[in-house]
């Protein structure tokens, strides 16, 4: 579950990237947000992960209100999280397999279940015959389809990517987005930033809009 | 426990693999450790060395009063009187000039050589322990001592032993300087190793943070290369201490030959080569933990697309 309330996020120096945004996201649910560029979309998505803090309001995950939350809680809160960046954020200096394993590699699991997990998180995406090349050498589909495996080998039961299927054709995003579905039959609360209006229109979800850092579609009722 | 132990064996496979993957360096770095190291720690060895010799002799002051070869036995007796009664004196012994020949003749290589003289060269004299130790105290007495009548020559014996203790202690000052020197050395070769690691990798760094590594978890590997990089100075650093001193004895032995001793530099104790290493060890720790303070601290993972 994911809610904002009254959150509003002003860079150092800068204007009102968001002003006064609330929704709720219920667990289980898909929901787009979109929005023109600089929008602030970006800006919504890093105040789950606490990449950025709200300055005023408060922004809820499954419960805890991490726009307080103290600094040495962050990298717990985001193990619980899967995120997928924009820029994806693959290391090109090792293979596909070891860059599902990383998140693995600091949350407590053993080798052998840290394996399993980024096998089987591989295999949902449809990447386990490629898991030896390193990114590289994968289409830019693929490499996308790298970083979700990657934001869900842990599991999470918050999934939010920011543009997953840009510079994608519409067969690839379409898988990307069947991809997503399937995470959200599993019972995975999923937040979508993308500017791919027709994608958003196949998929029939609700969608959230923002207009210069405010929600105008998709909020809870003022 | 379990998830401690796997989390510290997991940095500790992330440091060899670091170090691993510049094994030109690393291996450089040790190498320069070990030969910093080497040098306090040869300075010390010696310095043991030397006081061992040092410990063989008294450093009480001790006075040798050598009485002439025609003195009375008058002579001896107010002389006998005048040490029981100054109060500078703590002791005294008479040691006649036969006793004297046989506790040199004791002495390796010197029989020899008073055999060839045929006849007792050594005169009768009075060992006496003093209570002070004060040059001047010592030097009074003695002008005291050689104006008697029989009184031959008189020597305080401690002048050279309180020397060589002097020597030794400034030769103890000059290792604990030069160690000082040499260790900020030390910290500061795997202070730049580790900066140069956190540059390069600041990517993973990145990217681990993103998904949630703790600070320790990013940490820990960094410490591991500091702590095994000095590890492995320490035993280089030993090795070549090992090696000079193997080559130096050729030398002492062959100089102690001529004495008629069988004198070596002895290698550290076993207990001070464990704490020469963990003490690398802990230079090295501690130069990964400043650089890893300081340069991480600028990583906080940013995301702006
Ligand atoms: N780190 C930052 N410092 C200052 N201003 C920023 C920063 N990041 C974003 N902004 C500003 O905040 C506003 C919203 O940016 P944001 O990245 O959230 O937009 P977006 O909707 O994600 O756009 P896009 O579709 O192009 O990715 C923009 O005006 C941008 O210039
Ligand atoms: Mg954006």
């Amino acid at each position: 579950m994911i809610r904002f309330s009254n959150a509003s996020k002003r860079y150092p120096g800068g204007q009102e990237a968001l002003s006064n945004v609330s929704f709720t996201i219920e667990a289980g649910e898909l929901v787009f947000l979109t929005g023109r560029s600089g929008a602030g979309k970006s800006t919504l998505f890093k105040l789950i992960p606490v990449i950025e803090r709200a300055t005023s309001g408060s922004v809820i995950v499954n419960g805890q209100n991490v726009s307080a939350i103290k600094p040495a809680a962050v990298p717990f809160l985001r193990r619980n999280l899967g995120l997928v960046f924009q820029d994806q954020k693959l290391l090109y200096d090792r293979s596909v397999f070891d860059n599902v394993l990383l998140p693995l590699s600091f949350s407590g699991f053993t080798p052998r279940e840290a394996a399993r997990r980024a096998r089987a998180a591989l295999d949902k995406v449809g990447l386990s015959a490629r898991e030896k090349l390193n990114p590289i050498q994968l289409s830019g589909g693929e490499q996308q389809r790298v970083a979700i495996a990657r934001a869900v080998a842990n599991r999470p039961s918050v999934l939010i990517a920011d543009e997953p299927t840009a510079n994608l054709d519409a067969d690839s995003a379409e898988a990307i987005l069947q991809i997503f579905l399937s995470f959200q039959q599993v019972g995975v609360t999923v937040l979508i930033a993308t500017h791919d209006l027709a994608l958003i229109g196949r998929s029939g979800k609700r969608v959230l809009k923002l207009e210069q850092g405010r929600l105008v579609e998709g909020g809870d009722p003022a | 426990m379990n998830a401690w132990l796997s989390q510290h064996a997991q940095a500790f496979r992330g440091a060899l693999r670091k170090l691993a993957m510049q094994r030109a360096s690393s291996l450089l770095n040790v190498l320069v450790i070990g030969i910093a190291l080497a040098l306090p720690a040869g300075g010390y060895v010696l310095l043991v060395n030397l006081q061992g010799v040092a410990a063989r002799f008294s450093l009480e002051p001790q006075m040798s009063i050598f009485l002439d070869a025609g003195a009375k036995p008058a002579d001896r007796e107010a002389l006998e009187k005048a040490l029981r009664t100054d109060a500078r004196v703590g002791s005294f012994r008479f040691v006649s000039k036969e006793a004297a020949l046989a506790e040199l003749n004791k002495t390796e290589g010197i029989a020899e050589v008073a055999a060839a003289l045929g006849q007792n060269p050594l005169p009768d004299s009075l060992v006496a322990r003093l209570r002070e130790n004060l040059p001047p105290e010592l030097d009074a007495l003695a002008a005291d001592l050689r104006k008697r009548p029989g009184v031959g020559h008189v020597q305080a014996d401690s002048g050279w032993a309180r020397r060589l203790a002097a020597l030794i202690e400034i030769g103890r000052m000059t290792v604990a300087f030069v160690g000082l020197l040499l260790s900020t050395g030390m910290i500061a070769v795997t202070f730049n190793t580790i900066r140069l690691q956190v540059l390069m990798q600041r990517e993973e760094i990145e990217v681990a943070k993103l998904l949630g590594a703790s600070d320790s978890f990013v940490r820990r590997p960094f410490y591991y290369v500091g702590a095994l990089q000095g590890l492995a100075g320490g035993g280089v650093g030993l090795a070549i201490l090992a090696g000079g001193l193997a080559l130096l004895n050729r030398g002492v032995l062959a100089l102690s030959e001529t004495y008629g001793s069988t004198f070596e530099l002895s290698f550290l104790a076993p207990g001070d080569a464990l704490a020469v290493a963990a003490f690398a060890s802990v230079l090295g720790w501690l130069g990964a933990y400043l650089s890893v303070s300081i340069y991480l601290r600028g990583i906080e993972p940013s995301y702006s697309p």
